[in-house]
């Protein structure tokens, strides 16, 4: 008969030693998968159990803004349009009428501005006001099919782009924002358009806009597919 | 007439063998060393995950004080190699470590275990009589139950603790779905901070609890593998 008493032992001391082993690792091809998939279960808590359709983020006085908010891209350098005045947003994939939207008919869709904080995933948090169009005038606008399930953002910044579940993208606070801090978005936060929502990580959030597609199947995104949670909600 | 044999002195009666005492529950048993592996591993991914920003307070803000500032910790704490491998560990283990203070929170409750763990008001007399008795004011040890005083405040104490992090960690998860909670704690980046704290807290009583256990009832180690102590505080209630 084996011993509990060592078998307890044994147990006690094979999870430490496999901690131990771990310092400093990501689990490796053994351990990897599983972290993924409980992963995708804490993208599925954040849909339906953390997340409300309703709940606003917390708005800000102006006055609270921070000075310099830190930004990110993935190209060597800065991307910059070449030609900003023949840039369009294409809206497709299930939907009606595909779109070709440029920067003054968005303009002249809904607005939506808010001060809020923003959440980055690496810990750091700063308030800036956002100005844009809900996601959910465009997908109104363009005709959203009833099968679309999820949204897909693309740039033109190294191919940046990021997956939604539709519930998030379609929250009133989730825009494509064309300004910050009453002026026109600067480029180093992603000119001439981008993603924003006080309902996502900073990572979420796609920069150097250049279309929105509507799927039935599950987008991945740049930092997603490498291993950031997918849902990203905050 | 010869002398007498001497005779031989009988060997000394072995000591009566110390009673065996159950002591602990297989459930709490369980609880503690699973919460103990993976308290480590919460606390190792947590490490690799402050290393993305190793400050608290907002972005031009006032910083919270804090002695690691700016500091990453060495690769040997810290698990999951970057950032994102850091974050699944510590959103992976988080379940493990929640279901299993809940599991033992239940026991506690449903066993009425609870009632040698909880440190109460009436305690604090035997607590001060307890620490007179470490600091040699008095000489014998006081009567017990199954914990003394002392330790049913650090028992009672490091299961606040606990819930503490977990706490805290949501309000640090879910900021703006979870807004009531994060303000509760004074905002997104008093949350991170507390969370750090509890970290340092844990580890502080990690140290302590281990030292006690092999100074003062070395016992009580095998009790809390075996289920049975055969120790110098057998007493229950």
């Amino acid at each position: 008969m084996i011993d509990r008493r060592a078998l307890l032992r044994l147990a006690a001391g094979a999870g430490t030693a496999s901690l131990v082993a771990a310092c400093g690792w990501d689990g490796g091809n053994a351990v990897r998968p599983l972290l993924l998939d409980i992963s995708r279960f804490n993208d599925w808590m954040g849909e339906k159990v953390f997340f409300s359709k309703n709940r606003l983020a917390r708005e800000y006085p102006i006055a609270e803004r921070t000075a310099l908010l830190p930004s990110y891209f993935i190209s060597p350098t800065m991307p910059m349009l070449e030609n900003p005045g023949a840039w369009r947003l294409q809206v497709g994939g299930l939907v009606r009428e595909p779109q070709s939207l440029s920067l003054d008919q968005l303009h002249a869709m809904p607005r939506t501005s808010y001060t809020v904080k923003h959440h980055c995933v690496e810990g750091w948090s700063a308030i800036a006001t956002w100005h844009g169009v809900p996601v959910s005038a465009v997908a109104e606008r363009c005709g959203m099919l009833p099968q679309a399930r999820y949204v897909r953002f693309d740039s033109f910044d190294s191919g940046y782009s990021n997956g939604w579940d539709l519930a998030s993208a379609m929250h009133p606070q989730t825009i494509l924002a064309y300004g910050m801090n009453d002026n026109p978005l600067p480029p180093t936060h992603g000119a001439p358009l981008r993603l924003y929502s006080p309902t996502k990580l900073g990572y979420k959030m796609t920069k150097y806009l250049v279309s929105l597609t509507f799927t039935a199947e599950r987008p991945g995104g740049y930092w997603e597919d490498q291993g950031y949670p997918w849902f990203g909600g905050v | 007439m010869t002398a007498p044999s001497r005779p031989q002195a009988p060997p000394p009666p072995p000591p009566p063998p110390i009673p065996a005492v159950k002591r602990h529950h297989w459930i709490v048993r369980l609880t503690h060393w699973m919460t103990f592996v993976l308290l480590a591993g919460m606390i190792m991914s947590g490490l690799q995950i402050y290393g993305a920003y190793a400050r608290f307070g907002e972005r031009d803000g006032p910083l919270y004080p804090n002695p690691f500032q700016d500091h990453g910790f060495p690769k040997w704490s810290r698990l999951g190699g970057w950032l994102a491998g850091g974050l699944n560990w510590h959103f992976t283990l988080m379940w493990p470590f929640i279901i299993g203070g809940l599991l033992y929170l239940s026991y506690l409750a449903a066993s009425g275990e609870w009632r040698s763990l909880l440190f109460r008001p009436r305690d604090i007399r035997g607590a001060i009589e307890m620490q007179k008795y470490y600091l040699r004011l008095r000489k014998d040890h006081p009567p017990q139950g199954k914990h003394n005083p002392l330790q049913k405040a650090a028992y009672t104490f490091i299961i606040l603790l606990g819930v503490l992090s977990v706490v805290t960690g949501f309000a640090i998860y879910k900021p703006t779905q979870l807004s009531w909670l994060t303000a509760l704690f004074g905002g997104f980046q008093a949350a991170r901070y507390w969370h750090f704290w509890a970290v340092w807290i844990f580890t502080g009583f990690l140290i302590v609890h281990v030292l006690l256990v092999f100074i003062v009832d070395p016992a009580s180690l095998r009790a809390m593998i075996s289920g049975w102590y055969r120790g110098r505080f057998p007493s229950h209630d």
